[in-house]
């Protein structure tokens, strides 16, 4: 017989259950198979009822994170033979309100989002006439690994923080912020500055680092935070110093 | 959880898990940044010590032979030698977290983390080499 392993699914259906239940599916163990083809596997062939996002496959879209094992995980990117022999525990991302099975409700990272104002801002733009913004490559460097952000939020589930002050705008919001404010055409680093250095902000953020070492495409957003305590930091001190220098 | 959080309204029926108090036991890496954060408690404990030495270096030479004394009882030490492990803890955490925060780019390229962690432990050397210099000097 070929080889199987468990999936432990945490299920959770408004209209039947008041909390989530652990639910087991064996499927075929495949070398060549992560938790996400074996989820696919469940809804094809066992039970069409489980719901869960997806959508690339390929560590793209940021669609399928969830909780493997415990930790946070692109199910994308989980191999079975990782967890082999099993139960291999499949839960929705900790921390958001769970909508149903393994769907969780961004809206509240959504809304963090925009706040950060995660688009270039020009004090005035140049006419079109006078072509693009151009940028070196050195300008790239310094804010590309910010930008590589999918906002598939496993550093949101990551962040203790998160989970006790779902206020804090988090991880990914602020790496992003801080992706524009290094941005050589931006100039909005200011106004950022003043949203971020707000009591739901970086310094609401004590630096546990799980959100770095989870996220799947190594953008740091701890290193991103740390970074801007430091330039808050800076300014403030400025600002103290020279009160009339930093309007 | 706070309900500060505005989610859309049209959902009465999620599901919110609480989070458990403990929380921080679930993860080796959690449990490690709540023991970086108690040492701060073990800082300022030192620098109340430290505090402590100065009035009675100020207070004379009588109240500072007393002050030796009480350093030298049983707890005292046991509890300096907790300290100073949580100390140590402390330092070595912080400085490999240095790298983090600081990036430095010298010619358009980013000095690697080894480099700046590894500046951090040369100064602690570096300065904790001097006060031994003049404190064992003579």
């Amino acid at each position: 017989m070929p080889p199987t392993v468990t999936l432990a699914v945490t299920r959770y259906r408004p209209e039947q259950e008041s909390e989530p239940a652990l639910q087991n599916y064996e499927v075929p163990f495949r070398k060549d198979w992560v938790v996400l083809d074996a989820l696919n596997y469940i809804k094809d062939r066992l039970d069409g009822s489980l719901s869960f996002r997806w959508s690339c496959r390929m560590g793209v879209c940021g669609s399928c994170g969830m909780m493997v094992n415990g930790s946070p995980k692109l199910t994308c990117a989980a191999f079975l033979s990782d967890y082999f022999p099993g139960p291999i525990h499949v839960e929705p991302l900790q921390y958001f309100p769970v909508v149903r099975d393994l769907v969780v409700d961004i809206t509240d990272f959504m809304r963090k989002l925009k706040k950060v104002k995660p688009w270039i801002i020009r004090k005035e733009e140049k006419p079109l006439a006078e072509g693009e913004y151009l940028q070196t490559p050195d300008q790239l460097d310094t804010y590309k690994q910010f930008s590589m952000c999918i906002n598939c939020l496993l550093c949101y589930s990551a962040c203790p923080i998160y989970g006790l002050e779902p206020s804090f705008i988090g991880p990914a919001a602020i790496a992003l912020a801080q992706r524009y404010n290094m941005d050589s055409r931006d100039e909005a680093a200011r106004e950022r500055l003043e949203i971020l250095s707000e009591h739901d902000g970086i310094w609401q953020c004590t630096f546990v680092g799980e959100c770095t070492k989870v996220c799947p495409k190594n953008v740091d957003p701890a290193g991103a935070i740390q970074q801007y305590k430091l330039t808050g930091a800076a300014h403030w001190f400025k600002s103290l110093l020279l009160p009339w220098g930093t309007k | 959880m706070s309900a500060e959080v505005h989610y859309t309204p049209y959902h009465p029926k999620w599901y919110r898990r609480r989070v458990s108090v403990w929380w921080w036991l679930q993860k080796g890496s959690y449990t490690t940044f709540v023991l970086r954060e108690l040492t701060s408690v073990f800082v300022a404990f030192f620098a109340l010590v430290f505090l402590w030495q100065l009035r009675a270096l100020v207070q004379g030479q009588e109240a500072y032979a007393h002050f030796l004394v009480r350093l030298r009882t049983p707890l005292f030490l046991t509890v300096n030698s907790v300290a100073l492990l949580f100390v140590l803890f402390h330092a070595i955490t912080w400085f490999n977290l240095a790298p983090k925060a600081m990036v430095v780019r010298v010619r358009g390229r980013r000095v690697p983390d080894w480099i700046i962690a590894g500046l951090n432990y040369l100064a602690w050397l570096f300065l904790s080499g001097a006060v031994a210099w003049i404190l064992l000097r003579g």
